[in-house]
């Protein structure tokens, strides 16, 4: 399964017998009860190597951590991260000409393949993408001629000798600034960015339309996909999430608030309004609610590593798709089919509206997503199993094997099991991240990022 | 549906339908304006909320105080109407008719209709909805409809209103929510 381009770590995911056993590494942010909204962790996301692990949160921030250098090739400590740059990379805004207020969260951040020392990633809130560069400086120069060590100007009288100014080492320190600012192509607030194999181009995904972006340019994008209809009020589905393929520059997918996946080929034509392929699952008509429109509409749609399969994310379910295959995916897998019951409160509460991500692992056997109560739930492919594992500071010891979680569904309650209506809606966990090539998970609930690593022996 | 009376489901539905309202009304206070997604999403559960509360009202009327009133106005306004149908809901909550077009459809369906001003008016041809009651619940924020151009408001009298002014808020806001962008 693994592709060419794809280096595996040998430590295996699964155990003979398929156990995976994780432990606690760290947790980063605040203890404290009471959440500033501002903190409020709003994406994750690791880079290409899995060196880097970058965070977003609702005030505007991205908080970027990496390996420790020292202990990646120690088994048991070779998901410590610490911090490595913070930076504000948007700030609230105001549309005068809606009267409203463009909010300052980060909805996405998508790293670029490195090219050179500098790392890079893309960032966007509802309306604009910010490409950052993140670059070290560990050296200064010292010397000048016309400058005191202090910066101030020296009285050119006082001159007298020419000198060359020498490069001296200094502490490391790590500089974050805006490259590029797409701003003002989209009408409706951006949900999804995805950056092209091909490196230079990038999508970004509204409501309505999919943009189609050069990394280099930013005073013109192309719309690629526009499902606005010519009557608003004859809208029915509108666009939840859009991804490029890993591999086939030419290719992309978005997924609607219907449940529907749409495969497009750039080649085509310019406007890929029509598809090419059409993902969608009959419904099941004994599921009928006055819900069954909201929970089948798509949270998140990710792509495998190798480029076969993508997944998708509803309210209650995850669903791999085989790219070849239209008529209905090929796995489905419950996260919490026990609130299918409660969808009632779960509309009044607004928990209904909750967006999950889902992701998948380095060689794509496992896929994980977020629930509530902290909890998350991986589902291993290929042996059948499922596992659901909570995130809390009570299971926090260093390398504290998680032990299983389990909802009690009805009956008679066993030690250890939670009931559904004890579970804490409030603690929920919509972004997780799966390291490409190791088994380091990121979890971010409300405000705290949680690393965990597979158990070594 | 499971096996519950029309009467629970009406009550389900009535409720759903309030707190959809109420939802669309906090959401155009909400910061970073309002989320076209969401406010979607909520007119779909709306939609599917009336008209189950439709059905179940209709299941209900042969035992309701109410509908001998009513029935000299359905004579008076059928010729008007198009033959009202035993709506198959199921049909219509999953067809991709427009927001507004199944609201002028669903409101010609109805057998025990409101005092259909629209229908009855030879001047008003606009299969558009638009405030009957000026009556109000509590529960709700008391807000009058934004007129179309040319429209002009009428005021329903709330006895005829079988349907309860629930359902009059429910259609303003349908309409409204789309068009808002």
């Amino acid at each position: 399964m693994n592709s060419a381009n794809h280096k595996i770590r040998t430590s295996n995911l699964s155990r003979p017998g398929g156990d995976m056993q994780w432990c606690f590494s760290q947790v980063k942010g605040a203890i404290d009860d009471d959440v500033a909204e501002a903190d409020i962790i709003s994406t994750v996301e690791f880079n290409h190597t899995g060196e880097l692990l970058a965070t977003g949160d609702k005030g505007g921030r991205v908080v970027i951590f990496q390996q420790e250098i020292d202990n990646k090739n120690v088994p048991q400590f070779r998901s410590e991260y610490n911090v490595y740059s913070t930076f504000q990379s948007h700030e609230p805004e105001f549309d005068y000409l809606k009267s409203l207020e463009i909010e300052e969260k980060i909805n996405k951040i998508r790293w670029l393949p490195q090219k050179n020392a500098a790392q890079f990633l893309l960032s966007t809130n509802d309306k604009t993408i910010k490409l950052w560069k993140i670059s070290e400086r560990d050296k200064r120069p010292e010397g000048y001629n016309l400058k005191e060590e202090d910066g101030r100007y020296r009285d050119p009288n006082t001159i007298t000798a020419l000198r060359v100014p020498v490069l001296i080492p200094m502490d490391l320190m790590v500089e974050a600034s805006p490259r590029r600012v797409f701003a003002n192509a989209h009408t409706y607030h951006i949900n999804s960015i995805s950056v092209n194999s091909d490196n230079e181009t990038y999508l970004s995904a509204d409501d309505l339309r999919v943009n189609l972006w050069n990394l280099e340019i930013t005073d013109r994008s192309f719309n690629i996909v526009d499902i606005k209809p010519a009557n608003m009020e004859e809208l029915t589905e509108v666009i939840t999430a859009a991804e490029f393929h890993p591999h086939q520059c030419n290719t992309f997918v978005y997924s609607s608030s219907k449940g529907t996946i749409r495969l497009c080929d750039m080649r085509v034509s310019a406007l890929c309004d029509k598809h090419s392929k059409l993902f969608e699952e009959p419904e099941n008509p004994s599921n009928r609610s006055f819900f069954s429109e909201i929970i089948s509409s798509i949270s998140d749609v990710k792509f495998s590593h190798n480029g076969r399969y993508m997944m998708t994310r509803d309210y209650l379910s995850v669903k791999i798709w085989d790219l070849n295959m239209e008529s209905r995916p090929v796995e489905t897998y419950q996260v919490h089919e026990y609130l299918r019951s409660k969808l009632c409160s779960l509309y009044e509460n607004d928990c209904i509206f909750d967006k999950f991500e889902c992701c998948w692992n380095g060689n794509d056997s496992v896929v994980m997503t977020g629930s509530y109560n902290n909890f998350f739930r991986m589902f291993d492919r290929g042996h059948r199993r499922d596992a659901t594992l909570e995130a809390s500071r009570e299971n926090s010891k260093p390398l504290q094997v998680l032990k299983p979680r389990k909802v009690c569904t009805g009956g008679k309650r066993k030690k250890d099991e939670i009931s559904v209506d004890s579970l804490d809606f409030n603690k929920k966990i919509l972004h997780t991240a799966w390291h490409p090539q190791d088994n380091i998970i990121a979890v971010a609930t409300t405000n705290n990022l949680y690393i965990f690593q597979d158990k070594v022996n | 549906m499971s096996a519950t009376t029309a009467m629970e489901v009406n009550i389900e539905a009535r409720r759903i339908l309030a707190v959809s309202i109420s939802k669309l009304y906090a959401s155009r206070s909400q910061r970073g304006g309002l989320r076209l997604h969401r406010s979607l999403l909520l007119s779909l559960v709306m939609k599917s909320a009336r008209d189950i509360y439709h059905s179940s009202r209709e299941s209900d009327a042969p035992s309701e105080a109410q509908s001998p009133p009513e029935e000299p106005m359905d004579t008076s306004s059928s010729p008007e109407l198009p033959e009202p149908q035993p709506e198959p809901l199921s049909e219509r909550n999953s067809s991709e008719t427009a927001v507004k077009e199944s609201d002028s459809e669903e409101e010609d369906y109805e057998s025990d209709t409101t005092e259909d001003k629209e229908n009855l008016s030879p001047a008003r041809q606009s299969r558009k909805r638009r405030g009957k009651a000026s009556a109000a619940p509590d529960f709700l924020p008391n807000k009058r409809a934004r007129l179309e151009p040319g429209e002009e408001r009428y005021a329903a009298p709330v006895a005829s209103c079988r349907v309860g002014a629930g359902e009059s808020l429910t259609t303003l806001s349908l309409n409204q929510v789309i068009p808002a962008f």
